[in-house]
């Protein structure tokens, strides 16, 4: 308990030691769950943006000639609704950037909102930066000139994966599984139509959706796997319905690939452990290991430091931070309008030492992708302190992940 | 088909009496207090996290002992202090009393183990396959469970029917006032059935840990299908409540093995839509995407055409 209200206090002190600086602080929304069901991944989010914030620029002497980052976490509960209740609460506060991203939902709703906003009220502009929601449509017909995306879309995603999967001439047929909402679907949906244009001599051998969040026990699943025979896997699953899904089909001792999306960190590693060893893969931007730089390498270092249980899951949201301060800086301004114009086409080297590419018609961000492997040899950098942890053994450079975009953007007329 | 059959078989009698270990506890909870406790399934994610956390210094076993043991302490004490002082209040108090003990759970296992899914893992000794049958190994976990899930049944049983200690339970459901007169003291009964009750949930929350995931959510992902199989069963009957654990555990591994759905109901009846018609999700949907429902829509079908359950002697 005094642990507790000593954390209180040298919060609140840290808050003031902040504000009661000559210059008003640039307030950043982070806007994620930090409670119920999906907080685990939200807080986890927080942390990193908090840290981001502190170590790459605060420490620095603050951006913008000494102005500090201050990050403003509200708590959307990953629900559309609660998230516009959030968004009136930072207008009202003067709050202009808000970072999201779980959820397709929600950024799809907040995109919305926000443009509509922005429409209403020239005079108090927000811009949206989505650093984790993969919708295709955000960047595509759903495009808006208020929001940047820093993650690839699930379908860049899904090209990539195809791609390394149709190198495997081992995998005759495949088994699609997901759960039953708009991102399994579109896993589903787009992975065979890929692989029917890459590999047309693989047999998709099942097509499974179930309830998201309500299935306790997956080996009946698993058994249908078993019985059709499948040389490889595609789940889109996330959270618990990942980890149950991977338990279920390593204690049916069926040895075939699994493709994911998000099957890491969060506990997510540790759980799986050796039984997942060499079974698992996921694509991702940056990778965990090896890490390119002795910048980035540091970096990671000193969040372990700070945060000992916790990891660095999501490097794109420093991405994100870094790229928005960049633009903050060229324009010497934090209104939204002059950052959108500045991170257009804006080219910024990562900590990794990669150049990574807004594209200007989409907003959408271009950087390398990788597939990565669940394992313990050669990994520097662990998951969940378990010792496992992912290795990049594909990757493919930006350019190569390039696709066409159907946005037609409505710019703001001035 | 048969290995899919049989492998559907082996997972529904696991998961069927899984949940009759839940289901148990509450039923006798249930016909004791006349109130169905909402927060019991929080006491069988308290039994993973606990168990979870001794098996981390001693190993598998020794949470599979000491976890029940705790969380059924943990219980008696809830109901000797809190459930009993609500009692005098009527019904609906207790209801929402366990209502918010769930919720105050929930928030605690988070607040001191954290939102992350945790390794909790079967045994070492427990880790083989027992046998393998068309390509798909059986755990030995798994069959583990089931041994232990009988063996609780079986015990359960027979102190209830058999022994001194389960008459006076049986008749202190039914007739406290009389058994109080008696001589026996009834709260103290009543302390001890909850007792005993949370502690099956508590042992049904150890062994299912290492494969249903330890998460912060398992409490309510499991919490509505157990209030499902009480009310199937016959509200405050174990005999019932074993039939419908094991009709439940059956029917969605089932219908999740087979692959019939709208789609072979109309080709049967020699119907056909095309790709743009509005109605086209339905005319799509398989068993296998609805298998999680299955119990719902059984519960709503057993509530119309008999409400007292399959085994329930209520007649009020």
């Amino acid at each position: 308990m005094r642990k507790l209200i000593l954390f209180v206090l040298s919060n609140v002190l840290a808050l003031y030691s902040t504000t009661g600086l000559s210059q008003e602080p640039v307030r950043i929304v982070f806007m994620d769950p930090l409670s119920g069901p999906f907080a685990s991944i939200g807080n986890s989010g927080l942390k990193q943006i908090q840290f981001a914030a502190d170590y790459l620029f605060n420490s620095n002497g603050g951006i913008l000639g000494g102005r500090m980052i201050e990050i403003v976490p509200l708590d959307n509960k990953q629900s559309p609704t609660e998230s516009q209740l959030q968004f009136a609460r930072a207008v009202s506060e003067g709050l202009q950037i808000i970072f999201q991203g779980n959820s397709s939902a929600v950024a799809n709703a907040l995109s919305a909102t926000i443009s509509r906003h922005n429409r209403r009220n020239p005079g108090q502009k927000v811009i949206q930066i989505n650093y984790s929601a993969v919708d295709p449509a955000l960047t595509e017909d759903q495009c808006s000139f208020w929001h940047f995306r820093f993650d690839a879309h699930a379908n860049m995603k899904l090209n990539i994966l195809t791609d390394y999967i149709a190198l495997n001439d081992d995998i005759k047929s495949m088994y699609i599984i997901g759960q039953d909402y708009s991102f399994g679907q579109a896993v589903s949906d787009t992975s065979i139509r890929l692989l029917k244009e890459k590999r047309p001599d693989i047999e998709i051998v099942g097509n499974e959706f179930h309830p998201i969040g309500q299935v306790q026990d997956f080996t009946p699943y698993v058994t249908k796997i078993v019985a059709s025979g499948a040389d490889a896997i595609i789940t889109g699953n996330f959270g618990a319905d990942m980890v149950a899904l991977a338990r279920s089909i390593i204690d049916s001792g069926l040895d075939i690939p699994i493709y994911t999306f998000y099957a890491a960190y969060d506990g997510i590693t540790a759980t799986l452990g050796a039984d997942g060893k060499n079974k698992i893969r996921l694509i991702h931007n940056e990778t965990s290991n090896p890490i390119p730089t002795e910048v980035r390498k540091n970096f990671i270092r000193e969040y372990k430091r700070r945060n000992p249980n916790s990891d660095v899951t999501q490097p794109r949201i420093t991405n994100a931070l870094s790229m928005v301060v960049a633009a903050m800086e060229e324009t010497q301004s934090t209104d939204p309008y002059d950052i959108a114009l500045a991170l257009e086409d804006m080219r910024f080297t990562t900590l990794s030492g990669e150049e990574i590419w807004m594209r200007g018609s989409d907003h959408q961000i271009f950087q390398s992708l990788h597939v990565s492997v669940h394992t313990d040899e050669g990994v520097e950098f662990d998951a969940d302190n378990s010792g496992f942890g992912l290795l990049s053994e594909y990757h493919v450079p930006a350019e190569e992940t390039i696709v066409e975009s159907s946005c037609r953007m409505r710019r703001p007329r001035l | 088909m048969l290995e899919v059959f049989i492998f559907a078989t082996l997972n529904g009698l696991v998961m069927g009496l899984l949940l009759f270990m839940m289901a148990s506890g509450l039923t006798l909870i249930f016909s004791m207090m006349g109130v169905l406790n909402f927060a019991h399934a929080s006491f069988y994610m308290l039994g993973a996290y606990f168990a979870y956390s001794i098996s981390l210094r001693t190993g598998f076993w020794m949470g599979l002992l000491i976890a029940p043991v705790i969380v059924g302490i943990l219980g008696a004490l809830i109901e000797r202090y809190g459930l009993r002082r609500v009692h005098q209040s009527g019904h609906v108090a207790e209801l929402v009393f366990t209502f918010g003990l769930a919720f105050l759970i929930e928030e605690s296992v988070q607040f001191f183990w954290g939102r992350d899914t945790k390794p909790y893992r079967q045994p070492e000794a427990l880790s083989d396959p027992l046998f393998t049958l068309f390509g798909q190994d059986f755990p030995e976990y798994r069959a583990f469970m089931i041994f232990i899930s009988i063996a609780i049944f079986i015990a359960l049983y027979r102190v209830l029917t058999r022994s001194r200690v389960g008459i006076i339970i049986q008749a202190a459901i039914t007739h406290p006032k009389t058994v109080s007169n008696l001589g026996h003291n009834v709260p103290l009964i009543f302390m001890g059935v909850f007792g005993v009750g949370t502690a099956l949930a508590g042992l049904a929350g150890v062994i299912a840990g290492p494969i249903l995931t330890t998460f912060p959510g398992m409490a309510v992902v499991m919490g509505s299908i157990v209030f499902v199989i009480v009310v199937i069963g016959g509200l405050g009957s174990l005999t019932g409540a074993f039939i419908a654990s094991l009709l439940i555990g059956l029917l969605q591994s089932y219908a999740i093995a087979s692959d019939v759905g709208m789609p072979d109901l109309l080709n049967l009846l020699g119907l056909e839509f095309d790709q743009g018609h509005p109605l086209k999700d339905l005319w799509t949907l398989t068993l296998p995407q609805i298998a999680p429902i299955l119990p719902f829509l059984l519960l709503v079908l057993v509530l119309i055409f008999r409400p007292t359950g399959l085994m329930g002697k209520r007649e009020e």
